[in-house]
């Protein structure tokens, strides 16, 4: 695959030395703005990194943009960057797959609203990982699948649950979810009909965005 | 009638003064306190203190009820992004744009976006003004 990075900072290089890594084969092309970044970058990546504003129509340009890549990765600690980028890669010149780094999650609505829906946020994934590590917690979103509008939480079940010592069958669940997994004591199983939930259990759900408060009074509230 | 001019520096606070003269209710945002100076001793208008993208901001600058909506921040890509969201988040049927560089300000104007390049202005001009210069013939380079 041929991958065009904007942005030569710490997630676009190591981004750009994992694809190069022997065995993928993929062609990459970095787009660094930095001059003193940049001369650092081309110590390690030669001819496959390249100066410039990734913003500027003819420094896409140069970098191979209307071949098109398989793949634009805007990575730039600047939103408002990796916004333009991504919709220049996709209406112009017609680059099927765009990835955005969001920096600040309150832009998050922006990439939402201009329908730049592959985005990654630092914050938001250390975020859950913090809520995923609290012991005692209500339901966290794991993963959120914008294109398919829906996404994957986690509940724990407590032992006044209105669930626990039910089976999955007997859950008048909302419409629009349904359980994957149980986790307890460390070892998982897919969700079936007749698996019996039990105070401690971490269930994954998925389900459509909204459906979170019906989800909550079938396993959580007593 | 109301104008929301965001980015308050030379261009903005002279629309924003501009269209408060001409009768316009006329709410300037900006990032930085001291841009208010330059709107003036006798500005009766709004002035927001904040960041354009932060659609906090934008709401108690009243985009919601603006007729017109001016962006003229000095980044071409922060000014592409607000006023996207003015007139797709909110609905905002008159977004005028400052785009510095002609390449993009050219790729969002077919996008649906007003744009305004003054660099493009600026090239127009300087042609024309080289133009119209009045150009004496050379004397003749002796042999």
């Amino acid at each position: 695959m041929y991958i065009l990075i904007a942005g030569g900072g710490k997630i676009g290089a190591n981004l750009a030395r994992s694809l190069l890594r022997d065995g993928h084969g993929h062609e990459v092309t970095l787009i660094e703005q930095r001059r003193d970044r940049y001369e650092h970058l081309e110590h390690e990546f030669e001819h496959q990194v390249q100066l410039g504003d990734a913003t500027e129509i003819h420094v896409l340009e140069r970098a191979g943009i209307a071949r098109p890549p398989d793949v634009v990765v805007a990575v730039t600690g600047d939103d408002e960057d990796n916004i333009v980028i991504c919709q220049m890669a996709r209406e112009k010149y017609g680059v099927s797959k765009v990835v955005a780094r969001v920096n600040d999650p309150r832009n998050q609505t922006h990439f939402d609203l201009l329908g730049i829906s592959a985005t990654v946020s630092a914050t938001v994934s250390i975020m859950a990982l913090i809520e995923h590590e609290v012991p005692e917690h209500d339901l966290i979103h794991l993963l959120e699948l914008r294109k398919e509008n829906l996404e994957i939480v986690e509940v724990q079940i407590d032992k006044n649950a209105p669930a626990a010592g039910k089976r999955v069958e007997k859950l008048k669940l909302p419409h629009g979810s349904r359980l994957i997994s149980i986790t307890r004591d460390g070892r998982s199983e897919i969700a079936i009909g007749s698996t019996e939930l039990q105070p401690g259990d971490q269930v994954l759900a998925i389900l459509q965005p909204g459906k979170e408060d019906e989800l909550r009074r079938v396993l959580l509230k007593s | 009638m109301r104008a929301l001019v965001i980015g308050c520096g030379r261009v903005g606070s002279n629309v924003a003064i501009r269209l408060a003269d001409e009768g316009w209710e006329v709410t300037a945002v900006d990032e930085k306190e001291e841009a208010l100076t330059r709107l003036g001793e006798n500005w009766r208008g709004g002035f927001v203190l904040g960041h354009g993208m932060d659609v906090d901001v934008l709401r108690e600058a009243g985009i919601e009820d603006a007729d017109a909506v001016v962006v003229a921040t000095d980044g071409d890509n922060t000014n592409i992004v607000i006023a996207q969201v003015a007139m797709k988040r909110f609905d905002n049927q008159c977004v005028v744009v400052r785009i510095l560089d002609p390449a993009r300000a050219d790729f969002y104007s077919e996008l649906g976006l007003r744009t305004i390049s003054p660099t493009k202005t600026a090239i127009h001009d300087l042609l024309e003004a080289a133009r119209a210069c009045e150009i004496k013939p050379r004397e003749a380079i002796p042999n």
